[in-house]
């Protein structure tokens, strides 16, 4: 397991390098074909060519490389790659440290993220057990049903829905009644409140974690339903186990292992997903940061917010890689 | 082997089963009339029909015949360990020193699997837990049934991987399943099922998945074992070469039905059915080299739709028309054994 781990984390090196040397690549690429994004914040007025030499300097945009098509820009890549070392993420279009606008906003979708991930692994995995020990009964068709509905559905559809129903129509009288507990009212709210900073993220949580909810909860049925069918859980039953311990330790744990792959994956979408979902809701977090940076075309925050993104992805996945061979013991001396 | 288990761990592993009067002096298994439906798409496939055997201590009965007919189903449903559904035991006895296990409730019938009657796998690798050493997977039966800790599990699984010939015994049962060889994994499989010192085991297949030469080591060392510790054994495999060696009777399965039943001399001399006879036929045989394999034309039967009269006759040498109408019974065929086939005599003579 040790070496296993060892490999993996070296691995992971060139896996990262080559990761950020592909988003460098693709912002130098859009500097080069779309333009100078200084020149752009001025939009129509022409600045003085001074104050442009000055901007362009601060932001490290003056480079020669970036007027030459297909140049990768090695040069730049290598020094922001040693200020990324530093933590030193460059600032905005304002002025303001993009590493310091990022980790004020990181812990709201961290949360929201958490939530979806928490309500989506121990609610999927549940309907998953319970429709892969029932197969086609009432149990199992309901789950397979109410989960088509939720892959049908997307995000940004789901979320308007449950805006409006949940939180409007349902939450709002008990946000005004009197005898309504109040967190139940910030629980079903409309909107991001910083005065309840995890109660007002469920609702949100819920939706952004349907989609994969329903894609676990499948995943888990199908792979218990062919374990169940293996050849060693025949074996378990033949040893004079109870039924419980055959499901519970010989059976659900070689089933959470594409699970577990899924999780990993998801981690990364669910990042990607909050943007959509920190938009319906109004949340302050990396997503809307990203959102806002996009409209404004503020290259650095974009290339910063979304590098450190991927770095938080790419952690992920080496946690779930190393979590698969706690699983399965095949893939550590492969 | 006997000293594995201690003298209190006995008594523990026995008491769920206190409840139970077993007589010792009735036979260790007798199978009366079994029958097991599945209930398919196309309709129920009756996969055992009335077969009924009898085993005492340290006697081997290997069922024979080729695939589909029933043999694997007829252990998993002494076993209890059939899939219901699909599969329903619909009809019989399954006694296990005089008491009928099919008529035991689950919770009880549990405690017979492994302690009296244990069952060994064609493959091993698909029969063992990927994720779990094999140490633990043995340790895992004294932990459940006889209620020892970690340690001393761990240290009986030492002494069963010993038993069983594994070299290295100490390291080996930290290793995985797949880090093990094909005939290291049986004897795995082998000292599962010894490790509670069942009375009966029953050996589906236990060295089809296996090459030849690894074959024999294995079978020599379940014979040996079962001879030691005068355990029923039951041996089910298609291969007529391992049964002529290690079993005592003989009892040949055709389309969920017990065809023949004698011993195992006999039975190899003279068979008194069609099916049995033809199979000996198709043995390859070295004095025949260059000419055709003798085959037994045509496939098996559907058993949702099986033939009317005897199973056996679209296939058959002896076939008359009497054979397509009426279901042969069991005749009684002189040297204690038994032929379902009309023209017995026929056969013997022939």
């Amino acid at each position: 397991m040790g070496r296993y781990v060892a490999r993996r984390l070296v691995q992971f090196i060139p896996v990262i390098l080559g990761t950020l040397f592909l988003l460098h690549v693709l912002s130098v690429l859009t500097i080069q074909i779309v333009g100078d994004p200084v020149r752009a914040l001025f939009g129509e007025n022409a600045p003085p060519e001074a104050i442009l030499e000055q901007l362009r300097a601060n932001y490290n945009l003056d480079d020669d490389c970036l007027e030459q098509t297909g140049n990768p820009c090695v040069r730049l890549f290598v020094d922001r790659l040693a200020q990324y070392a530093s933590g030193d993420f460059g600032i905005n279009f304002r002025g303001r440290s993009v590493a310091e606008l990022f980790v004020e906003r990181f812990p709201v979708t961290v949360r929201l993220t958490v939530i979806a991930l928490v309500f989506e692994t121990v609610v999927g995995i549940f309907l998953g057990v319970m429709a892969g020990l029932r197969k086609d009964k009432l149990v199992d068709n309901f789950v397979r049903f109410s989960t088509v509905l939720l892959i049908a559905f997307p995000v940004f559809v789901f979320g308007t829905l449950a805006q409006l129903f949940i939180g409007l129509e349902l939450g709002l009288p008990l946000r005004d009644s009197e005898r309504a507990p109040e967190w139940l009212g910030q629980m079903l709210t409309v909107t991001y409140n910083p005065e309840f900073p995890w109660l007002s993220l469920m609702l949100p949580g819920l939706v952004l974690g349907a989609f994969s909810l329903a894609a676990i909860a499948r995943l888990t049925r199908t792979s218990l339903i062919e374990n169940l069918r293996s050849d060693y859980v025949r074996t378990a039953r033949a040893k004079g186990l109870t039924s419980s311990r055959t499901v519970g330790v010989h059976t659900l744990r070689n089933s959470l292992i594409p699970v577990v792959t899924y999780i990993g994956i998801d981690i990364g979408l669910l990042l990607g997903g909050a943007l959509v979902t920190e938009g319906i809701f109004n949340i302050p977090g990396v997503g809307q940061l990203v959102f806002l940076a996009i409209q404004a075309n503020d290259t650095p925050v974009i290339l910063g917010v979304v590098t450190i993104l991927t770095v938080v992805f790419l952690v992920a996945n080496l946690l779930v890689d190393i979590l698969y061979a706690a699983l399965d013991p095949r893939i550590r001396y492969e | 082997m006997s000293e594995i288990l201690t003298e209190t761990e006995r008594r523990s592993n026995k008491s769920p089963l206190s409840g139970v009067s077993f007589d010792g002096s009735a036979p260790l298994l007798e199978v009366e009339d079994l029958e097991v439906e599945f209930h398919t798409r196309d309709g129920i496939a009756h996969a055992v029909n009335n077969v009924s055997f009898t085993l005492r201590e340290g006697e081997t009965l290997g069922i024979l015949g080729e695939s589909g007919c029933g043999k694997s189903v007829t252990a998993q449903a002494i076993m209890g360990i059939l899939d219901t559904p699909p599969a329903k035991v619909t009809g019989g006895q399954v006694r296990y020193r005089g008491v009928d296990l099919l008529q035991l409730e689950e919770k009880t019938r549990r405690h017979i699997r492994a302690n009296k009657i244990a069952i060994i796998f064609q493959d091993a690798l698909s029969s063992l837990n990927p994720v779990f050493t094999v140490g633990w997977q043995l340790g895992e039966l004294y932990r459940k049934h006889a209620g020892a800790s970690r340690a001393q599990a761990k240290s009986k699984a030492v002494e069963l991987l010993d038993l069983v010939g594994i070299p290295g015994a100490p390291a080996r049962i930290n290793s995985f399943p797949h880090q093990f060889s094909g005939g290291m994994r049986q004897r795995v499989m082998i000292a599962m099922a010894l490790a509670l010192e069942p009375d009966i085991i029953i050996a589906d297949e236990p060295t089809t998945a296996l090459d030849v030469t690894v074959q024999a080591q294995v079978m020599t060392l379940l014979s040996d074992l079962q001879r030691e510790m005068r355990l029923g054994l039951i041996l089910i495999t298609h291969d007529m070469g391992v049964v002529a060696d290690v079993a005592d009777k003989i009892c040949v399965m055709y389309a969920g039905h017990a065809v023949e039943r004698a011993d195992v001399y006999e039975i190899y001399e003279r068979p008194a059915h069609p099916y049995t006879k033809a199979l000996l036929e198709s043995i390859p045989r070295v004095d025949q080299k260059g000419q055709d394999l003798t085959v037994i034309k045509g496939l098996p039967p559907a058993l949702v739709d099986p033939p009317p009269g005897c199973s056996f006759h679209p296939r058959c040498a002896f076939a008359r028309d009497r054979c397509t109408t009426d279901e042969p019974p069991l005749y009684e065929v002189p040297g204690n054994r038994l032929s379902a086939c009309h023209y017995w005599e026929e056969v013997l003579e022939s």
